[in-house]
């Protein structure tokens, strides 16, 4: 019973490499002035930093301060106060030509792509080449390589306006990549797709993030993008960083409220509506306790259940359930109803195992 | 109709093209530069400069509010100074100019003004410089309103120009003032309007066609 199946410990042990970090915010505010002359503050006091090679991913409600957030990194917006170090330099202290030139390393894709409607494909990701100072053969070089590696060689010579939403973000992420930036910034690059382009497009910047050793810092309002791609995520509400770390960690266990209803969301975590719509607070007569059990990592796949109903003769109502896959490790959840006078020895029976366990309310 | 009025009105219809190519020509040359600096240079915009703009604002509507016939005997002295004389075609081309120019600096701003701003934010985001933006971002993208616009301005100008005769302009409306209105020659004025039809008909489906096939936004078939 002690094999775990399907869990790789030495994946974990991996990602504990410490990693310079290539994006460093310190102690970042910015006010802007607001219509009545009142400032108001987008961003408060935000540290953050991504390390050399990552994917950190910041997930917000829209108004809380992400969009400024990314627009520190490349200089877009300067901060009230604060720092804001890209691969060692200052960007809110840089003069205005340097900052130009710092750009180049600082790649961005956007939410509407923002592609030039007059140019092809090949033209826009030409742009930036062009914009630097590059001669013609060497534009026409790079363009070739960067269609091929987004994987439109075939419609270079298309119009936006004959590109499909997948297709456009391709040409969007290959013109951030032309001037081979260090850091990668996606303001919401997937929220205008479908589901499965935003996938493709995921698997995309996954792909650059390895091979490239691309770091990659993106803002979304999609839990589902910061699951699939991110390894890092910083949950933002009002101004300010409320819970940030390790994407497994943060999914499984999260602390703050705002990260709690993002995640609602998310398979495994929503009550069936047969259950929610019985739920109360309070306990009444007959009624059973609503308990998520969440198994992590090495517990993901232990019979629990069955040892409870063998070790201490608890029998358990299995509400609802899911086994996932969380930045590549297993994550399961159980919603089950036990009676309310057996409430705390099974509290104490599955901490005892390693098991995560909320008590969601009763069920008549 | 007689040949002599077939030649009057081949010299009139030349006189009028003649003016109203070269004033278009110059008051693009200064409407262009005009109206992308009005279109940029608002508060927090790439040239922002808000006073500057400001006052070229108020500069170019008391142009566009002075009526033509009294803005081309207004400024005599200063199209005597530039043309050396205050009559005839050449003369008549100085205030069709200044009336055009902020006319067109109007309609470009207009243009401009619908480029999408986050292509501007894309260009800054790669590195480029103010006027790289302008030269490779916004006047390409807004060309096909560019196009638009000047195809407004010339129409407006071959109606303009009628107006020039007032002051020895020549062109078609002096025609048609002279023959077909003092000399009670009804054909010959018939014959003027269905010539400024013509033009206004063939410069509006000239700009059309160029402005739909620089426009890329729309899918061809």
């Amino acid at each position: 019973m002690n094999a775990h199946l399907g869990y790789l410990g030495d994946q974990h042990a991996q990602r504990l490499v410490p990693a310079e970090s290539i994006v460093r915010l310190e102690k970042v505010s910015k006010t802007f002035p607001g219509r009545d002359g009142q400032p108001v503050t987008a961003l408060q006091e935000v540290s953050l930093a991504v390390p050399q090679g990552s994917i950190l991913g910041v997930i917000g409600r829209s108004g809380a301060g992400k969009s400024t957030l990314i627009r520190l990194v490349n200089g877009l917006e300067k901060p009230s106060a604060g720092k804001v170090i890209v691969d060692g330099s200052d960007i809110a202290a840089l003069p205005e030509a340097a900052l130009r030139h710092a750009r180049r390393s600082i790649g961005m894709i956007f939410q509407h792509f923002n592609l030039l409607s007059s140019r092809t494909a090949a033209q826009n990701i030409a742009l930036p080449l062009e914009v630097a100072g590059y001669d013609k053969a060497e534009i026409k070089a790079r363009v070739e390589e960067l269609l091929a590696l987004v994987g439109l060689t075939d419609k270079r010579n298309r119009y936006p306006s004959e590109l499909s939403g997948g297709q456009k973000q391709r040409v969007g992420i290959a013109r951030a990549l032309a001037t081979k930036p260090k850091v990668l910034l996606s303001d919401e690059a997937t929220s205008a797709l479908d589901p499965e382009t935003t996938r493709s497009i995921l698997d995309l910047l996954a792909r650059i993030n390895h091979e490239l050793g691309l770091t990659i810092l993106l803002i979304t309002h999609e839990m589902a993008v910061i699951r699939n791609i991110a390894r890092e995520v910083a949950v933002i509400e009002g101004g300010r960083i409320v819970e940030q770390g390790d994407v497994f960690e943060v999914f499984t266990r999260p602390q703050h409220e705002v990260t709690r209803s993002f995640l609602a969301d998310e398979s495994g975590r929503a009550l069936p509506p047969y259950v929610q719509n019985r739920l109360t607070p309070e306990a009444t007569p007959g009624s059973q306790a609503v308990i998520r059990i969440g198994f992590r990592g090495p517990h993901a796949t232990d019979p629990v259940l069955a040892r409870l109903a063998r070790d201490l003769n608890i029998e358990t109502n299995i509400l609802s359930g899911s086994v996932d896959e969380i930045a590549g490790r297993p994550f399961g959840t159980l919603v089950v109803g036990v009676p309310e006078q057996v409430l705390g020895t099974t509290l104490d029976f599955l901490n005892k195992h390693g098991l995560d366990t909320e008590v969601l309310g009763h069920v008549a | 109709m007689s040949p002599e009025m077939i030649n009057l009105i081949a010299n009139s219809t030349g006189e009028t093209l003649y003016m109203v190519a070269v004033a278009a020509l110059i008051a693009t040359a200064f409407g262009l530069p005009l109206g992308v600096f009005l279109a940029t240079s608002g508060k927090g915009e790439l040239f922002a400069a808000p006073w500057v703009n400001r006052v070229i604002g108020v500069i170019v509507n008391a142009t566009r509010s002075t009526p033509f016939i009294i803005l081309v005997v207004a400024i005599i002295p200063f199209t005597r100074l530039i043309a050396g004389t205050s009559i005839g075609t050449n003369a008549a081309i100085v205030p069709l100019t200044i009336a055009a120019t902020p006319f067109i600096a109007r309609l470009i701003e207009g243009a401009i003004r619908e480029v999408d701003q986050g292509l501007i934010e894309a260009a800054r985001a790669f590195g480029a410089t103010p006027l790289q933006i302008v030269r490779k971002v916004l006047i390409p993208e807004a060309l096909p309103g560019i196009v638009l616009g000047l195809t407004l301005a010339v129409v407006s100008l071959l109606g303009f120009s009628a107006m020039v005769g007032a002051v020895g302009g020549g062109g078609l409306g002096d025609l048609g003032i002279r023959y077909g209105y003092q000399r009670f020659m009804p054909d010959m004025m018939l014959a003027v309007v269905v010539v400024l039809i013509v033009l206004v008909q063939a410069v509006q489906t000239i700009g059309d066609r160029l402005a739909r096939h620089l426009n890329k936004r729309i899918r061809h078939a």
